[in-house]
This record gives structure tokens, C-alpha cells and sequence, in this order.
């Protein structure tokens, strides 16, 4: 790794289509029309996590960030900078936040106020190669524990590590560690729940993309915690960058002997393979997704037995999540103690984001646990675009809820998302602004979940099913007060009756937009108006006050809906009105608004 | 027939490889889809009943029994597309194929679906053409993305 100079090209999936192959390979042969010698390293990584404006290039050693380079930008980059050392001001990354431009990585807010352990090699290394995997302390892990350590001291570093699950439960790993290595069988397994269905997050394909082989260690360490010879990888078959990453990681760690027998002398053998999900939802929940891997209907049952005790195959079963595993090796490395000073009390560690939205840096993150919404939203998110106000973040998908503005500043952890009536979930998190109207968005969850529904218990298919109807008579205008009740008892009915987590979490985004935003629904109901402007049925464009009479609306109206002489104020007549919104695009000044607090006076 | 069976040869007889058995042929058929042909063939190899074959089809949204297009397009539909405008998308798709949800055209090119979360949020909106998802898509990409398939046919 000592090289003169390491020129890195993010390979996540976002920036290879914007061509980071063609990028390398540009690189390389434009360094090699130089003649700049052997030691400039040109290498694909994984993603940056600052997708929205990629493709990015990374310059070690000063670590200079290049944003949205183009093939053209190629020669310029190498003649001035790697052959001169002068940075090509122009592409270097410019910050959201104010607009100076960032030299160098780590000066920038976005990853200043961050703490990268689970994603500490994503876009750092060659996802395609082992060596530099190893370079950062790869395996390392792995041997200490294989060498050094018996299963039970495994099991208790865990233990007292206080990582718990990214998946969306939060459940302690070290208990349900302990609860597998207790269970006697002939055979146990290890599985990797790689299905990542939460819309809105995406932070396991950035584990398996940019760095594979810290999820392959970690399940080899799990493996001998708990006695288990045999891994799976579930991975959505939608993810095929992934896929086609972690079959070469696996090959890898076979020909080094990582995977295989015999690992580092100890005795221990361990094997991993390959599963493809086939696009179900509720596949991510463990027992659905140990039926899908048997070849089966993915269809949850009842617990217990846990798939501790009885999993695969009727064999105890380990199963965690790709986040919670990329965050093990360092957990060995640097000891329980030091995993536990990070995070909060309860929620060790840290907590990667994909945020999402109405937000001016999109992408994924990584924070302490406890860090505040607003330090994530305004520090390290860049805010809200466009000058628009922060309505509420979505966290926990389809089983979440949202949280509002009150509680920006509640710092962020398992417990504390639960008691503000939403949850972590696999840590998706979007970003809503006054022109997301927020029945629409609970609606939009419950569809998701009518549509994933397996179908195998009542209360998840029918009452799911029957609170989607009274969404959309709302969204139509034609819903009642009484409506909003019934929404609220069979929410908790189905939440209490549900077989699996899927029916016990689905009514959360409806019950928590109500809590929250009841007003809004009520003017659905009572004015028979959508303040956001979203519901076509109820929103109204009314021109303001504001109004300079330019014409443009009336002239881009495509009904004739708009009447007004020019220079006076205009007027939409609302018979006519289809509900384009033609004239609010039109507007130059924003005189047209949906939103009845703008309206004064009428 | 061969492609399947030279599929089916890589694999142990076990259940547990059904459902790799089933993405990798339909991935590579033409008409991305298992015939009851087929259905028959995989239940006598893995020896599980074909009820069982088809009643596993039946449950994962990305299988299926029925013919598609050389192209099936998945519109991802899920609140981080919906709220970067993914309907337009849909509905430039609607337009210019002239299809719906679920519908194949009629030189069998193009079938139009519309999906949950292809896990590229961060470009919304996004959909699946086949292997390849396309991201930050605009009616005007799409249609450009359309026009170069249809010319690739040719
Ligand atoms: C409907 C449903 C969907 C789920 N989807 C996922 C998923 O996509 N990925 C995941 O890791 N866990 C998912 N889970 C949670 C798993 O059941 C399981 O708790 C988790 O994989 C355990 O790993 P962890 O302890 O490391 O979080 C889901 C649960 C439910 C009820
Ligand atoms: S919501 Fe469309 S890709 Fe995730």
C-alpha cells in the first residue's frame, strides 16, 4: 500500500453507470501515456455515499475529492494534478453546505460529523480485491478469535460489546448468539439476511458492494461462536452488482483459506454460499426467509421456537442482518470497551442512514447512536432544498412512523425512536417538506403492505385491506370523522392480532400521521381540502395577493380555467380547474398556492 | 429444452435450489417466464410435486408463468420515487407503449410492471429494465431509453 499515489474511482452501482469503468480505464492509459510509472494504483471502490453527485474520484495520499467527473475531465485531472500535484480546482468537490469548495475528504461536514465503522471501507478500498482488504486490518479479526479465544469468549465479547441488531429489531446479538451456541445439535447454521426490502434504504448493498468481505469474516467468527459450519448469504436477486461481488469475495476467501477448512489452523471449518430472494418483501422476516431458503413459499410462522432453537432445516439457526455483521470485526479488534463508548447507553456503536427525500445531500451515512435528527438533517443532510420548511422524517418504512419537527432534537436510538412512535427499522429515513401531504404518504405505506402481504393470517390481509379503502375515500374527499376512528381501532387491532411483524408494524405510518398531522386529515375530511396539494380531488390553486398580473397562467392553463386583465390580479375558476398545476409551475413570483393558511382572507 | 436442462444439471437434486433454478432460467429464456413444460421438467428432476413448483412461482412477484416481453420494465413505485415524481415516469411509459401495469406489447417487446424499492433511492426515481436499473430518470430519458431498445431489436 505504498504507493506514490492511489487514484480511487467510485464503482457503487450509482457511479458505474454514470461509467466508472470507462473512468478507470481512462485513467490508466491516460497515466500510462504520460509515462508516470508503476506507482500510481488506479482502483474501482465501493460507494462514496454522496451518490447525487457522482461519479467521484478520490486522490490518496492528500485524499482530494473530485465530484461529477466526466470522461473528458480525465486528461485535465492527470496532466494537472497527478503529474504536476496542482488539484483541478473546478472539480473538486463542492460542499452543500456553504458553497467553498472541499479539498480534502475529511474537512467536509458531510463525513466530519460522521463515525465509520460498519461502512469504514466502503469507497476506502478495492471491493475486488482481498489484499486491500487485508491491508486494513482484514481477517485480522478473524484469527484473533479463531487462534486466541474459545466459542464461549466469543459469545461473551458479543455479549458485552452491546451491539444490537441493524436489521429493524434491535435485538441484542450477543443474546441471540448465546441462545444458539446453547442449543445441542449435530448441525447449526449461520445466515446473513442480505433482502433488504425497506424502501428507502439501501445501506446493505453498499456494505456487499463496497466492502464483501467484512460480512464474510463476521459470519465466520458467528459460525464458531455458536458452533455452525455453514453460512447463507439471502440477498435480493435484485442487487446483482452485489451478487456477482460477493460470489468473487467468496472465491477469494476460499483460495486464502479464510473459507474452507482448517481456518488458520484451528481446526474450524467453515463454508458460505449464495441464496437469491425473489422479490417478496416479507422474506426479510427471519422465519419467512429460512422457508424461502428451504424452497418454499416465503410465508412467516409462529414464534417460538425461535430459529435459535429450531431453524433451517429444523436446525438452531443464527440469523443477522449485513449492517450488524460489517460492524463485528471491528468489535474484535478493538474490544467490547471500546465498541461500547460509541453510541448511547442502551444503543452501542453507530447507525448508518440512507437518507432520502427532501433533502439537499442525499446518500448514506453513518453516525454515533444519539446523534440528534437535526445535527443528521441540517448538519450532515445540508437541509431542505429550496427554502421549504421540514415537515416530518419517515424512519422505519412501511413499519415505522414519522417524527416531527418537536422532536428534531431528540437524540436518535432504538429506544427513543420506539417512544416517539416510530422506529429504526433497517434505517431508511426520508425527508418530507410542506408539500408532501401526509394521508397520502400513510397511504402510500399501507399499499405497500396490502401488496407484500403474504396473505396467511386474517387480521394483516383483510384489516390492512379494509384501512387502505378508508385511505383513499379520504384522498377522494369522500371520508368522514368516523372514519378516522375506525382507522384508529383497526390499526391497533391488527397490531395486536398479526402473525408476524409485517401486520404488527403495517399500521404504524397511518396511526402516526394521525397522532401527528390530525389537522391534515381533518381538512381532507371537513374542508374537503389538501393542503399540500398532492390529492387531486381536493386541492385547490388560488391565486394570491401577490399576483402581478404577467398573464403566464392564464396563457398556460390548457382549459381556460384562468381569467384577468394584465397587470391586475388573476382568478382561477375552480369548476373548471383539472388540477394540473400548469399555472403554479408557470407562476414567476409564487402567487398560486394550494395551501389554505396562504390564502387569507376569501 | 436443453438450455434447462443444462441449468438443472448444475444443481443438486434438493428443493432447497428451487428457486435458483427458477430465476436463472426465467432470467434466460426469451420470454422471461417457466412454461408448464418447464414446470413439469423441474418437479420430476428435484422430485418435489409440480403443485409445489407452481404454488412457489405463484408467491415471489419475480416469477412468472405467463409469457413477458424480451424487455420487462419495472417502474419502482415506492415512496422515495413516488415522492421524486416516479408516477410521471409511469405515465410516460403508459403513453408511449401504450400498456398498463402487467401488460406486454403486442410484438411482445415490452412488458410494463411496477415494483417495490430497486434500493436506489438516493437517484430517484429508478426502474428495471431486465438486469440493468436505470436511476434519476426523466419522461425525456425514458423515452430515449425505449427509442434505443426498440432500434436495438432491429
Ligand atoms: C416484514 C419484515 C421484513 C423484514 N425485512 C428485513 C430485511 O429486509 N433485512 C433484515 O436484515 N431484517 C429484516 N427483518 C428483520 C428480521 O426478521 C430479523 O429480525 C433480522 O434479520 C435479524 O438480524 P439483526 O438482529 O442483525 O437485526 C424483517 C422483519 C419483518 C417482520
Ligand atoms: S424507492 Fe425507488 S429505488 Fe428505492
Amino acid at each position: 500500500m505504498l504507493d506514490r499515489m492511489h487514484i480511487l474511482i467510485c464503482g457503487g452501482a450509482e457511479c458505474k453507470e454514470s461509467n466508472s469503468v470507462e473512468l478507470r480505464d481512462l485513467f490508466k492509459s491516460e497515466i500510462e501515456r504520460l509515462n508516470l510509472g508503476d506507482d500510481i494504483q488506479t482502483a474501482l471502490t465501493g460507494c462514496f455515499g454522496l451518490c447525487a453527485l457522482g461519479p467521484h474520484v478520490l486522490i490518496y495520499p492528500e485524499e482530494t475529492l473530485y465530484s461529477g467527473v466526466k470522461l473528458e475531465d480525465v486528461r485535465e485531472i492527470v496532466e494537472q494534478h497527478i503529474a504536476k500535484g496542482k488539484p483541478v480546482d473546478r472539480l473538486l468537490f463542492k460542499g452543500e453546505f456553504d458553497r467553498k469548495k472541499f479539498r480534502n475528504r475529511s474537512e467536509l461536514t458531510f463525513f466530519a460529523k460522521q463515525t465509520r465503522i460498519a461502512l469504514r471501507n466502503c469507497g476506502v478500498i478495492n471491493p475486488l480485491d482481498v489484499n486491500e482488504y487485508i491491508a486494513r486490518h482484514g481477517y485480522e479479526a478473524l484469527g484473533k478469535v479463531l487462534t486466541t479465544m474459545t466459542p464461549e469468549e466469543t459469545v461473551q465479547v458479543m455479549l458485552d460489546s452491546g451491539l444490537r441488531g441493524r436489521g429493524g429489531g434491535g435485538f441484542p446479538t450477543g443474546r441471540k448468539w448465546q441462545f444458539c451456541a446453547n442449543s445441542v445439535s449435530d448441525k447449526k447454521y449461520v445466515i446473513c439476511n442480505a433482502d433488504e426490502g425497506d424502501p428507502g434504504a439501501f445501506m446493505d448493498r453498499a456494505v456487499l458492494e463496497g466492502d464483501p468481505h467484512s460480512v464474510l469474516e463476521a459470519m465466520t467468527i458467528n459460525g464458531y461462536a455458536i458452533g455452525a459450519d455453514t453460512g447463507y448469504i439471502y440477498i435480493r436477486a435484485e442487487y446483482p452488482l452485489a451478487v456477482q461481488r460477493l460470489e468473487l469475495a467468496i472465491g477469494e476467501a476460499r483460495e486464502l483459506g479464510m473459507l474452507g477448512k482448517n481456518i488458520f489452523d484451528s481446526g474450524f471449518d467453515f463454508n458460505i454460499e449464495l441464496r437469491l430472494g425473489a422479490g417478496a418483501f416479507v422474506c426479510g422476516e427471519e422465519t419467512a426467509l429460512i422457508a424461502s431458503i428451504e424452497g418454499e413459499r416465503g410465508m412467516p410462522r409462529n414464534k417460538p421456537p425461535y430459529p435459535a432453537v429450531k431453524g433451517l432445516f429444523g436446525k438452531p439457526t443464527n440469523v443477522n442482518n449485513v449492517e450488524t455483521y460489517a460492524n463485528i470485526p471491528v468489535v474484535y479488534l478493538k474490544g467490547a470497551d471500546w465498541f461500547k463508548s460509541i453510541g448511547t447507553e442502551k444503543s452501542s456503536g453507530t447507525k448508518v442512514f440512507a437518507l432520502g427525500g427532501k433533502i439537499a445531500n442525499t446518500g448514506l451515512l453513518e453516525v454515533p447512536m444519539g446523534t440528534t435528527l437535526r445535527e443528521v438533517i441540517y448538519e450532515i443532510g445540508g437541509g431542505i432544498p429550496n427554502k421549504r420548511e421540514f415537515k416530518a422524517a419517515q424512519t422505519g418504512g412501511p413499519s415505522g412512523g414519522c417524527i416531527t419537527a418537536e422532536s428534531l432534537d431528540t437524540p436518535i436510538d432504538f429506544d427513543n425512536l420506539i417512544a416517539l412512535g416510530s422506529m429504526m427499522g433497517s434505517g431508511g429515513m426520508i425527508v418530507m417538506d410542506e408539500d408532501n401531504c401526509m394521508v397520502d404518504v400513510a397511504r402510500f405505506y399501507l399499499e405497500f403492505t396490502v401488496e407484500e402481504s403474504c396473505g396467511k393470517c386474517t387480521p394483516c390481509r383483510e384489516g390492512t385491506k379494509r384501512m387502505l379503502d378508508i385511505l383513499n375515500r379520504i384522498c377522494e374527499g369522500e371520508g368522514t370523522m368516523e372514519d378516522l376512528d375506525v382507522l384508529e381501532s383497526l390499526g391497533k387491532m391488527i397490531k395486536d392480532s398479526s402473525l408476524c411483524g409485517l401486520g404488527q408494524t403495517a399500521p404504524n405510518p397511518v396511526l402516526s400521521t394521525l397522532k401527528h398531522f390530525r389537522k391534515e386529515y381533518e381538512a381532507h375530511v371537513i374542508d374537503k381540502v389538501c393542503p399540500a396539494g398532492v390529492c387531486s380531488n381536493l386541492t385547490k390553486y388560488v391565486v394570491l395577493d401577490n399576483c402581478i398580473g404577467c398573464t403566464k397562467c392564464a396563457r398556460n392553463c390548457p382549459v381556460g380555467a384562468i381569467e384577468g386583465k394584465v397587470k391586475e390580479k388573476h382568478f382561477i375558476d375552480l369548476d373548471l380547474c383539472i388540477r394540473c398545476g400548469a399555472c403554479k409551475t408557470a407562476c414567476p413570483v409564487n402567487a398560486i398556492s394550494t395551501k389554505p393558511e396562504s390564502w387569507g382572507a376569501m | 429444452m436443453i438450455l434447462l436442462n443444462e441449468i438443472l444439471s448444475k444443481y443438486p437434486k434438493e428443493q432447497e435450489y428451487l428457486i435458483e433454478i427458477l430465476l436463472e432460467y426465467q432470467t434466460s429464456k426469451k420470454n422471461h417466464y417457466i412454461s408448464s413444460e418447464d414446470v413439469a421438467s423441474i418437479s420430476k428432476y428435484l422430485g418435489v410435486p409440480e403443485s409445489q413448483v407452481c404454488s412457489v412461482i405463484s408467491f415471489y412477484s419475480l416469477l412468472s408463468m405467463k409469457p413477458k416481453g424480451k424487455y420487462v420494465i419495472q417502474v419502482c413505485h415506492d415512496v422515495p420515487c413516488f415522492v421524486n415524481d416516479s408516477t410521471s415516469i409511469y405515465d410516460k411509459l403508459v403513453e408511449i407503449l401504450e400498456i398498463n401495469d402487467g401488460e406486454t406489447t403486442k410484438d411482445n417487446l415490452f412488458t410494463l410492471e411496477i415494483t417495490e424499492c430497486l434500493g436506489r433511492c438516493n437517484e430517484a426515481p429508478a426502474m428495471r429494465v431486465n438486469n440493468l436499473v436505470y436511476v434519476s430518470l426523466t419522461p425525456a430519458k425514458v423515452e430515449k431509453i425505449i427509442n434505443d431498445l426498440r432500434g436495438e431489436k432491429k
